[in-house]
């Protein structure tokens, strides 16, 4: 597998508080990875370190052989590196097409245009609507996004997500606040785009079901490093695994 | 606002065109005051359609836009008086207003929110203190006098004389309509679009694969070619220009028209700007201090109106775009 992201020795700190602490990783295209930590592990930091968010103070990175560490978040994008986000975000008093149309335009080099109606965008209202039938929201596009249930915004955030066709996207808690049945359907997702959009994506999760169903591969990050990395059999064994998650045992079990 | 466009209405369209008719019939039946007036209204009405495109449409509030009212105004003055050629006044203020918004927005819309406010004020000013400071260019505090109401003329070609009052009248309108056509089309295409989505979330936009400052300076140069063409049909009418309007009171009007109309609706400004002077205009009457009296109408309507007067169609059209602050009121008066 050749990899798609590597990140080498990365360090990020926020004052004297070192979030992230000389990490070193490689994330090989289709294979699933979910990073595991406690609160505060780094997590979503290291997300926002590889997608653009936050340059670090030290280290390099590279995504498909290319050095993209002071390159800005929008250009990753177009490379093929995409997100979704822990706290809801998405376009709320635009319609739910809209903001699937967003970064679609934006990957067609068309979201400048000016002077003619969205309606002449058919390739691109196509695509979007297609987008919608694969996030489980087709008959939702003309409502205003934000008056979603908190289930269907969270299915939204991930379209927006996989609307730039991304090689490789992050999902920072894709399953947080959804009820069971909500969760499933959320899994089910990732795991058929994963195979039919030939998207790599790299999960942050807390819910380890989630993370065991799905993960092909298990980084464990703790106090701003990589405390282990591995498939999830090896990693459900992990004595020092089960250290960090100490009270929480029984998750892994 | 839906993608597949929710076309005006049949009353809307007819009203729309019941309007411009009146516009176009306006110096026959109207004495010379009024048409005066809708000059006032259509200018202020472009004016603050460019404020809005920043404000409720990319999210940006700025309170500096007078600054290029005046480059547009001044720059227009300037070839007037040295070429008596409208066009080439009108174009080549809008032109300067254009240039000048360009290059203050590489700056400004670096911040956003209030230190977006703080700067384009700060950068507003200077402009100002320029006007009333470069007495050899601007000639001080005297302003510019005698500024032709040159004709409509392509050498050689044609020449248009737009002197009279009435006539020049045409070209405020005609100017101002397609102002408000581009505008329009502008906001329902996919720019449009793509600052919506930076006015509700612009990290989203950004990880959208939206270069986020490029579109902020995009829409701030359009502002600024709206306000410069607002400034620039003010001195064939006025046939003088003065440092005031580059004061950031003057800032303040696009400001408040926009409030009185409405933040999320295309006509608001449109609206507001007619309220504005109508206010304005009947206090007038009655009080030296009108600006007082336009204050507190402008809070109680704000304070009734969070929406502005647009809100009140709201519900019947879907013209304007509801939000949750608006709804909660509606709830409320409801």
């Amino acid at each position: 597998m050749t990899d798609l992201l590597r990140i080498e020795d990365a360090t990020k700190r926020f004052g004297d508080f070192v979030a992230i602490n000389g990490v070193s990783l490689a994330l090989p295209a289709g294979r699933l990875t979910a990073i595991i930590g406690p609160n505060g592990a780094g997590k979503t930091t290291l997300i926002n370190l590889a997608t653009g968010a936050f340059v670090p103070d030290r280290g390099e990175m590279y995504f498909k052989g290319d050095e993209i560490t002071h390159l800005p978040v929008h250009q990753r994008v177009r490379k093929g590196l995409s997100r979704s986000f822990q706290v809801m975000n998405i376009f709320a008093h635009l319609s739910v097409l809209q903001n699937i149309l967003v970064p679609v335009l934006a990957m067609r080099g068309r979201a400048g245009f000016p002077f003619h109606e969205m309606t002449r965008e058919t390739e691109a209202v196509t695509e979007a609507r297609r987008i919608l039938r694969e996030i489980r929201l087709p008959d939702a596009e003309n409502l205003p996004a934000g008056t979603l249930s908190h289930g269907d915004q969270r299915l939204l955030e991930l379209g927006i997500a996989i609307a730039p066709a991304p090689e490789l996207c992050f999902l920072d808690e894709p399953s947080s606040g959804l009820t069971p049945v909500e969760r499933t359907m959320v899994m089910e997702l990732i795991r058929r785009l994963s195979t039919e959009r030939r998207t790599t994506f790299v999960i942050v999760e807390h819910d380890m079901d989630v993370v065991f169903a799905l993960a092909d591969w298990i980084v464990v990050m703790n106090r701003g490093q990589v405390l282990i990395e591995g498939p999830p059999a090896e990693i459900r064994e992990n004595h020092a695994v089960r250290e960090v998650y100490l009270g929480e045992e029984e998750l892994l079990a | 606002m839906s993608p597949a466009p929710d076309r005006l209405s049949p009353q809307i369209t007819t009203l729309i065109v019941l309007l411009v008719v009146a516009l176009f019939l306006l110096p026959w039946v109207a004495g010379r005051y009024p048409v005066y007036l809708a000059m006032q209204i259509l200018i202020l009405a472009v004016f603050s359609l460019g404020f809005n495109l920043l404000l409720g449409y990319t999210g940006l509030l700025s309170f500096g836009q007078a600054g290029f009212f005046a480059v547009g105004a001044y720059a227009c003055a300037k070839i007037l008086l040295a070429v008596p050629n409208l066009i080439l006044g009108i174009a080549g203020g809008v032109a300067c207003a254009g240039v000048a918004a360009l290059l203050l927005g590489i700056l400004s819309v670096r911040h956003t929110r209030i230190y977006f406010a703080m700067l384009t004020l700060a950068f507003g000013m200077m402009i100002y203190s320029i006007a009333w400071k470069w007495r050899d260019f601007t000639g001080g505090d005297d302003g510019l006098v005698g500024i032709p109401r040159a004709p409509l003329e392509i050498p050689g070609i044609v020449s248009v004389s737009v002197a009279a009052m009435d006539r020049y009248y045409y070209v405020v309108l005609v100017l101002s309509l397609l102002a408000i056509l581009a505008m329009y089309r502008l906001i329902r295409s996919p720019l449009g679009l793509t600052l919506q989505a930076i006015r509700e979330s612009d990290t989203r936009a950004e990880f959208a694969g939206v270069p986020v400052r490029k579109y902020r300076l995009i829409a701030f140069t359009v502002a600024g070619l709206y306000a410069g063409l607002a400034g620039a049909l003010l001195p064939p009418l006025e046939n003088t220009v003065t440092p005031p309007i580059a004061h950031w009171s003057t800032s303040a009007e696009p400001v408040l028209a926009t409030l009185l109309g409405g933040v999320h609706s295309f006509a608001g400004p449109i609206v507001g700007a007619f309220l504005f002077f109508v206010i304005k205009d009947v206090i007038v009457r009655f009080t030296e201090y009108w600006l007082i009296w336009f204050g507190i109408i402008v809070v109680a309507l704000v304070i009734g109106f969070p929406g502005g007067v647009m809100s009140i169609f709201a519900r019947r059209h879907r013209r304007v775009v509801q939000h949750p602050d608006d709804a909660d009121h509606m709830h409320k008066v409801q």
